[in-house]
């Protein structure tokens, strides 16, 4: 990459599963832009679907 | 949910990446988003339209076992909290008919018939992936009979009838005749660890698999479950306890063996199972029902957004990356973090999400906050002298509270106590809108306390706060009622008693609002370093991330140098020299400008609290104090050392890290590897250590590899457990199968019996597959050793963090926080959370260093207002507050007026733990009064006949 490039403090993520919606706020939290990019009308991916999660069947939601 | 509350996260749903342009920190994003048909930002999720809608479609959250709408919202806490409408099964997009939608929303317009697709342009420093994955399609193994035999479903189908909120409300359903199952069995490695679809192990399956047959047997203890599998992989933190609680609390059998077919039985649609045993015996036995446990596919959408990208995918389609550097792609600036990686669960997703943030934002760190907008901060509305005006807002949530209670009668109620001067219902108390709303509201009644009956304020306290802030109040003169889980959802079968319930809720809730006042937001500055503990692979990494995202911090190692385990790994099983590895992160850590090192550092003392620790450490003689904003824990482990199978007393009794290093150093004679027996779960998954080391399979396999191919015509023998080589590795178990290394399985009744005669060693152990004992004399005789946490208690002791029962550090949450400590500002990572390989303790190093840098690049942390507040009259210095304490957050201080308590408002969680058990009385939390309680408790004593 050429030193000259301006940069942005902007990232995008792409997908809004648990991994994305976690990268998004510690980005967030850190104090970038984020844009969050889903494939699907909603947020949540495959977490939102499941019921218990393991090892301490604590609620997905 | 909580992602929808920023300000600096737009989300984009329904939404592609269309082109790239530009270049690593400046790139041009297209994004397509399609129509939704319904707008986002008109919408109230009211959900008055779908009564309209005639068409109905398979409803893909519930696996397609139920019907919705083509008008629907995917799920109930759904974000964006917006309708949308399938324009393959909608009448007007299909045939140009209906608009009955349409009719239903005329006063707020927000169905938008015509909306077109948008192409959004967004520039951006850097993008992570995180596409996730999607399940196999069980369709493809044919012999199974998905799809075509109706009591044959996926585990993802079990999971949402097993959900109170999926298609059956929690009961477990036989589709051909809605009776509920007695006879289950799960069968595992669907679309995962076979040639025929996916070689892969999908690494998730087994736990899930042992979790969805608990919670089975938690809603019937009746039903008999049985789970057909080749290995069991329960490798991750916690999960072997979990797997031996199934097979022993729970009664859930576990049956190794082959699949030789799965028949229909037409009559019955019962399912019979033809299998083999090890032993090589047949059997057959009959099921109501049949699990399919499916494995993890790379995203259908992987192929299009990597070549539209010019991200590289490996061969088996997912991200290519590399073990060393495991969230980078081939391309500067783009990251990929979670299932899209390779297959894996929650927790580990999570933590490479928090390490693609640390390469992230240190690859932007000097445009760091130039694109974030502070939000504008309302004065506070002083409210001295005034009397308590407060308005109750009573959510439908839906027809999640109002399908059961009698709303409008609660707020008819509402009207009439004390001090309330307006009451309303809200179909969502929590949209976006209504936000909006109940500012208006606060300022056109001249609010002064505001109290929302809806659901938890677990997850919803903190945007209703916000909302009245945004209005003026202090955001301590709000109070919940949870009427919707402590009413609408435990008595869904009782609405008199759920009204009754949540009007008593309301009644005291409002009472405490008439007691409550504005407390002080008050913000602690932070020293801009971060303190690393440990000098192995994860403190350097670790120390390295902070720094590089322009952070300084200080290494303290114990040891005279840095490396930690890493100095005994000369090579990895896909071939990676981590010898290199170390050399080039020992000399950039020790040349980096805003890392300080010091070895044989022995740490002394650890005071203060987020944002301003204090650190003693001696080095020899001397004494250094260093103050830093966080800490992050990364004290590795050991290599257990074996007690059993005659280790120590016959030097060809060896670990397979001795091994390593004998191989890596041609430390060797040519005879010493013609036999060689390797023993696995030497130190795990015994009695005495029960966990799971997760590295050892795969460290026995890249080393029998090794053998091998120094000399091609060894024996090499593994005795095993389960192999356990997750994700892409089961490519090297099966290279290794094919090379003539092996297998031999043994349990705990079959344990290998090591003995010595006339100084040479024989090893004997049940064959299960020749149904017979067999007898090896090895050259040599390898011992898996598993991994040791060490003794920990002094460093959990010093900064006040919790061990887990196995002696590893604990962490905050096992799904969702896992490098977070309960203390805030201390993180850890490494082996000292749980035993890992490289690539997972390198991901979690970085994330551990994007958690602690949040605090250190914000400069400073809020102190919540709930906080303890001591009374040093009260106060006699007895000190069991402080022993109490799960954060450390109340300390006991020596002065001139004696021993008195002292609170840190900074990490202090407002638990309450202190105040309820200071003999005295003399703490008490904001927010939590007595006198405030003491009214809930009268208010709630009134008889329901005073209603």
């Amino acid at each position: 990459m050429s030193s000259n490039v301006e940069k942005i403090g902007a990232v995008m993520v792409v997908g809004g599963g648990i991994t994305g919606i976690q990268a998004s706020l510690d980005l967030a939290e850190q104090g970038y832009m984020v844009y969050l990019i889903e494939n699907s009308p909603a947020i949540g991916g495959a977490m939102a679907q499941l019921d218990k999660t393991f090892p301490t069947l604590d609620c997905a939601m | 949910m909580e992602s929808g509350r920023y300000s600096n996260i737009k989300i984009i749903a329904n939404a592609k990446i269309e082109s790239l342009k530009g270049q690593a920190g400046n790139y041009n994003v297209t994004v397509l988003k399609r129509p939704r048909y319904v707008d986002e930002d008109l919408c109230t999720a009211c959900g008055t339209c779908v009564s309209y809608c005639p068409v109905e479609m398979p409803d893909s959250y519930n696996e397609k076992l139920v019907n919705s709408k083509c008008l629907y919202i995917p799920y109930p806490q759904a974000v964006p909290a917006s309708y949308v409408i399938d324009p393959k099964y909608c009448l007007f997009q299909t045939k140009n008919e209906c608009r009955q939608c349409e009719q239903a929303c005329k006063d707020l317009k927000a169905i938008k018939l015509n909306q077109q697709a948008e192409h959004i342009d967004i520039q951006v420093g850097s993008i992570i992936l995180a596409i996730g994955f999607d399940e196999f399609d069980a369709r493809r193994k044919k012999a199974y009979g998905y799809g075509e035999y109706p009591n044959v479903i996926t585990s993802i189908e079990l999971e949402r009838m097993l959900s109170a909120s999926g298609p059956f409300t929690g009961k477990i359903t036989r589709l051909s005749d809605r009776k509920h199952p007695k006879k289950i069995a799960f069968l595992q490695c669907v679309g995962s660890r076979d040639i025929e679809t996916n070689a892969y192990c999908s690494s998730v399956c087994c736990t899930y698999a042992v979790k969805e047959a608990m919670v089975a047997k938690e809603h019937d203890p009746d039903v008999d479950i049985t789970i057909f599998y080749m290995d069991i992989r329960t490798q991750g933190k916690g999960f072997e306890s979990f797997y031996e609680r199934a097979k022993t609390k729970f009664g859930i059998k576990f049956v190794r063996s082959r699949l030789a077919s799965l028949e229909r039985i037409h009559e019955s649609e019962n399912l019979l199972f033809k299998f083999v045993t090890e032993d090589g015996k047949h059997h057959s036995e009959e099921f109501d029902m049949a699990v399919l446990s499916v494995g993890l596919e790379p995203s259908r959408t992987a192929k299009e957004l990597a070549d539209t990208l010019g991200v590289k995918l490996n061969k088996e389609g997912f991200c290519q990356t590399n073990e060393f550097s495991p969230t980078s792609t081939n391309r500067e600036g783009i990251f990929v973090a979670g299932a899209f990686q390779s297959p894996k669960d929650i927790p580990e997703s999570v933590i490479q999400a928090s390490g693609s943030v640390a390469l992230a934002s240190g690859f932007l760190s000097e445009v760091r906050g130039t694109l974030v907008e502070q939000k504008e901060c309302v004065a506070e509305t002083d409210l001295t002298g005034e009397d308590p005006r407060i308005g109750v807002f009573v959510c439908h949530c839906g027809v999640n509270i109002a399908g059961v209670a009698d709303v409008k009668k609660i707020r008819e109620y509402v009207e009439t106590l004390p001090d309330v001067v307006y009451a309303e219902q809200s179909m969502y108390a929590c949209s976006k809108d209504n936000q909006d709303k109940i500012k208006q509201i606060i300022k056109e009644h001249n609010l002064n306390r505001v109290v929302v009956a809806a659901c938890t304020p677990r997850t919803h306290e903190p945007l209703f706060q916000e909302t009245i802030r945004e209005a003026g109040l202090n955001r301590c003169l709000f109070e919940m009622a949870n009427i919707r889980d402590h009413c609408s959802w435990v008595h869904a079968n009782e609405p008199q008693a759920a009204t009754e319930k949540a009007i008593d809720l309301l009644r005291m809730g409002v009472a405490k609002a008439r007691l409550l006042s504005p407390l002080k937001e008050e913000t602690v500055p932070v020293i801009p370093k971060g303190l690393v503990i440990g000098g192995g692979l994860s403190g350097m990494i670790a120390a390295l991330s902070l720094a590089d995202q322009g952070l300084e911090c200080v290494l303290l190692e114990k040891s005279k140098l840095l490396g930690g385990n890493l100095r005994g790994i000369y090579y990895t099983l896909s071939g990676n020299d981590p010898q290199k590895l170390l050399r080039d992160t020992i000399d950039k850590v020790t040349s980096h400008p805003k890392i300080k090192v010091f070895t044989e550092a022995d740490i002394k003392e650890v005071t203060g609290y987020i944002g301003n620790f204090l650190t003693r450490f001696s080095i020899g003689q001397e004494e250094q104090t260093i103050s830093h904003g966080v800490i992050i824990v990364a004290t590795g482990a050991f290599e257990y050392e074996p007690k059993e199978y005659l280790y120590g007393e016959n030097e060809s009794v060896i670990t397979q890290h001795s091994l390593e290093e004998k191989l890596a150093l041609k430390n060797f004679n040519s005879d010493d590897l013609k036999d060689v027996v390797m023993i696995q779960c030497v130190g795990s998954r015994t009695k005495e250590k029960p966990y799971c080391s997760k590295i050892c399979c795969s460290q026995a396999i890249k080393n029998a590899l090794k053998i091998k191919s120094i000399k091609p015509n060894s024996n090499v023998y593994i005795l095993y457990k389960d192999i356990r080589t997750y994700g892409f590795r089961e490519e090297y178990y099966r290279k290794a199968r094919n090379e003539g290394i092996i297998f031999i399985r043994y349990d705990d009744n079959t344990l290998p019996l090591v003995k010595e005669e006339n100084g040479e060693l024989r090893v004997e152990v049940f064959d299960p597959i020749l149904g017979e004992n067999i007898l090896i004399s090895p050259s040599l005789l390898v011992l898996s050793a598993g991994v040791d946490p060490g003794d920990n208690r002094s460093i959990s002791k010093l900064l006040k963090v919790p061990l887990n029962f196995e002696g590893f550090f604990l962490e905050a949450h096992v799904k969702l926080r896992p490098v977070d400590f309960p203390t805030d500002g201390v993180f850890v990572a490494g082996l000292a959370h749980s035993p890992k390989p490289i690539d997972e303790t390198i991901a979690q190093a970085q994330a551990a260093a994007a958690r602690a840098a949040i605090p250190l690049t914000r400069g400073y942390v809020m102190v919540e207002p709930v906080a303890s507040i001591v009374d040093s009259e009260k106060c006699f210095g007895c000190g069991i507050c402080e022993y109490l304490c799960p954060y450390g957050s109340i300390k006991v201080i020596s002065d001139e007026d004696g021993d008195k308590a002292q609170s840190i408002s900074a990490s202090c969680k407002g638990c309450g733990i202190c105040a309820s058990k200071c003999p005295r009385q003399a703490i008490t939390m904001g927010r939590f009064t007595n006198e405030q309680i003491i009214a809930q408790i009268d208010a709630f004593s009134l008889a329901t006949s005073d209603v």
